[in-house]
């Protein structure tokens, strides 16, 4: 347990960047986009008064912060950056690039909506869409909790098992710019937690005549892919027994889902990141009238926890998910479609209701959070087992 | 502060050939690639200064044929990320093993980095990023070979590909023949940053390892142009590729020079043609060799050749008004 709690009010990217300055990481490439910015001035500030001594670079893109990111972690190093919206779709190829070389860099996501129009709001898409790329994802609900995922994400990232890369994601105002109390850790508990070795990997370095980035054809390539994905699977048991290493070092509970309220409960919310805070606060009101509701939140979003999902919304009626994120075109909101794909052919699984909300910034509010879980309802009376809309906007 | 460049000799050539290849053979870039003489040049010329040598590779005919999975030509530290980002990943690295040695994590040491890219990775898609990291200082030697187009690709035309020539995507049709503009001032560029900046041939090896070394010598960013043959996608036999490299010299298509700062300084047959003009040839000895250019020698296109001997006339003019020689 931690001894003394220091309680310190910071917004979720002042959080960010003094638990990047307690890991002190060899290097530190970004570029400054709303509303992440915060975190790289802050992490200046450190480097320039001589609190860390990272090598940051000022890069001139999100490109080059990757780019010089890989660059970076190939050599051995312990890398992080931040960004955004336009500046993580810019980033989107050499995402690509650090898993596939294996690159255990931190990436923090200053959650936003994607142009156009142009909107410097919170919204998840911009992570959400990163799925596919073999990182770990994480989404952070207040600023505490991004504090914790920072460090958890070196943590996760660089496990021998993984060395995969890992972003974690805090909406864009809602989360990086409000003031909120933070329980932050000493530099000798993050020292504990993390090892102070650097990874063991092949290195880019002077000493060793090796080739990194050669060109794979069709004779090796998939090999190569699949080892990601065992490496993913294998980030699922990582995430969890660090959550539990860090649940024990902080005394704040961390777990890959939480549950609210979901033991006795006949419907359910499904969010993630600050929507579950609403999500509860709803839970509670609806509670006070009797309604037996629960809510479950996502933290782990890749590797998803299809498993830990079906087990907490088994024996439920509907779900409601909330979904802070856009998608066209899609047989569900994004979040929905993969826990539909993960109750698909089980028994006792609740009705799906995914609700895309909140772009662009846009607040759902309680009540119209409770109006929501009403046309849930609804629709699971009628029988409707899986149902997409659009919710808090003009028609 | 100026830039010295170390005099080579062919003794000197003698010896570092027995110091054993960096760019290796096995290698699979087409018989007559002029980036491959490059490579093996610029290689040894980093292996004689004695300190440890890394490469950075943008995407690209060097990159694609040396590091075929699971094979490697590189006896050498060798990084590849992607197309446009050879000069930020180098950043990366650079600031890596400052930021280790500093924690002592690393040893600490001198250590030459090279970064390659072709005219694709360098005038076009990588400019930005290679514009950055020079601009943030760090030390690194950036080889630009440039073959004028992507010829990785299938030849299609870059801003660093000849006015007039015929590319896949700048074909000599019947309105327009071949690529309409001239070839982007990437040397200019990239002396305006302040910088080091060379150009050379593989046709010239003294003078290109010389000036390799005195970029590496240099404490921050340097660049290198170097004029790269390419006999398929320029279009002639794979034989004569040095030829070709030397036409574009003695026409003064592609000058030998390095400027740092105010100083211009032309060098080798650059130097000797400013001295003695009469020794320029025109430009229709380096264009006519090669397939790329054989419709601007129909009598429809006569003005286009006049045009072309006039722009490089010109530039040549200025470079020569400007320069010193040695």
């Amino acid at each position: 347990m931690s001894g003394v709690r220091q309680v310190v009010g910071m917004t979720g990217d002042e959080a960010v960047a003094h638990a990047v300055k307690l890991v002190n990481p060899d290097v530190v490439a970004a570029y400054p986009i709303t509303p992440q910015t915060i975190i790289v001035e802050r992490y200046s500030d450190f480097v320039n008064n001589g609190e860390v001594d990272t090598s940051f670079i000022s890069v001139e893109s999100e490109h080059s912060a990757m780019s010089a990111c890989v660059g970076a972690s190939l050599t051995g190093a312990r890398v992080f950056t931040a960004t955004a919206s336009a500046g993580l779709a810019l980033m989107y190829e050499i995402l690509y690039v650090a898993s596939g070389m294996r690159c255990p860099i931190v990436l923090a996501v200053a959650n936003r909506a994607f142009s156009a129009p142009i909107n410097i709001h919170g919204e998840c898409t911009d992570q959400l869409v990163c799925r596919d790329a073999s990182w770990v994802s994480l989404f952070g609900e207040s600023a505490q909790e991004a504090y914790d995922e920072t460090i958890l994400s070196f943590k996760i990232a660089e496990h021998p098992d993984v060395m995969l890369p890992a972003m974690f994601g805090i909406e864009g105002f809602i989360v990086t710019h409000a003031l909120e109390r933070v329980e932050t850790l000493s530099k000798q508990q993050v020292e504990d937690f993390i090892p102070a070795s650097r990874i063991v990997r092949d290195r880019f370095c002077p000493d060793e005549n090796k080739t990194f980035g050669s060109l794979v054809l069709q004779d090796y390539y998939m090999e190569i892919k699949r080892q990601q994905e065992e490496a993913m699977q294998n980030a699922f048991k990582v995430t969890k027994d660090a959550m539990q290493e860090f649940s024990e070092l902080s005394g704040r509970k961390m777990e890959i889902i939480e549950k609210y309220q979901l033991e006795d409960a006949d419907y359910a919310f499904v969010s993630y990141g600050a929507t579950a805070g609403n999500a509860k606060a709803v839970v509670n009101r609806l509670r006070a009238k009797g309604e037996k509701v629960g809510a479950l939140k996502i933290r782990l979003f890749r590797p998803f926890p299809s498993l830990d999902i079906f087990q907490a919304l088994s024996g439920i009626k509907a779900a409601t998910i909330l979904d802070r994120s856009a998608t066209f075109g899609s047989p569900g909101s994004i979040v929905q479609t993969d826990i539909a794909s993960a109750l698909y052919g089980k028994e006792d699984v609740p009705s799906l209701h995914g609700y895309i909300n909140g772009l662009g910034g846009r607040v759902l509010t309680l009540p119209e959070i409770e109006e929501v879980y009403e046309m849930s309802k609804e629709y699971n009376n009628i029988g409707m087992t899986s149902t997409t809309d659009w919710v808090g906007y003009r028609k | 502060m100026s830039i010295e460049l170390p005099k080579v000799s062919v003794k000197d050539l003698q010896e570092w050939s027995k110091l054993g290849e960096v760019f290796t053979s096995g290698h699979r870039l087409c018989a007559g690639c002029g980036a491959g003489s490059m490579a093996r040049q610029v290689t040894l010329a980093a292996k004689a200064l004695g300190d440890p040598y890394m490469f950075v590779n943008a995407t690209g005919c060097l990159e694609v044929a040396s590091t075929v999975y699971p094979y490697t030509a590189w006896d050498a530290p060798w990084l590849h990320n992607a197309f446009e980002n050879a000069a930020a990943t180098a950043s990366g690295v650079i600031e890596a093993m400052k930021s280790m040695q500093r924690k002592g994590l690393m040893r600490e040491r001198n250590v030459n980095m090279i970064v390659f890219g072709g005219d694709g990775g360098t005038y076009d898609i990588g400019l930005q990023s290679l514009s950055g990291a020079i601009e943030r200082g760090h030390d690194f030697l950036y080889v630009c070979y440039n073959n004028g187009a992507y010829m990785n690709t299938g030849i299609q035309r870059s801003s660093g590909t000849p006015q007039g020539a015929a590319t896949t995507t700048s074909p000599p049709g019947s309105v327009i023949p071949g690529k309409i503009v001239w070839q982007k001032p990437l040397a200019e560029i990239m002396a305006s940053h302040d910088i080091p900046t060379f150009t050379a041939s593989p046709a010239y090896p003294r003078d290109l390892m010389a000036k390799v070394q005195a970029g590496l010598k240099h404490d921050g960013p340097a660049f290198m142009l170097v004029d790269s043959p390419c006999n398929l996608g320029q279009r002639y036999a794979p034989d004569i590729s040095m030829e070709i490299a030397k036409l574009a010299v003695k026409t003064c298509f592609f000058p030998l020079f390095y400027t740092y700062k105010e100083d211009w300084v032309l060098t080798g047959i650059s130097s000797r043609l400013a001295k003695n003009p009469d020794r320029k040839l025109p430009i229709e000895d380096f264009l006519k060799p090669q397939g790329r250019f054989r419709h601007l020698f129909k009598p429809e296109w006569k003005n286009k050749l006049i045009e072309i001997q006039d722009t490089i006339d010109e530039k040549w003019e200025r470079l020569v008004t400007k320069a010193t020689c040695v």
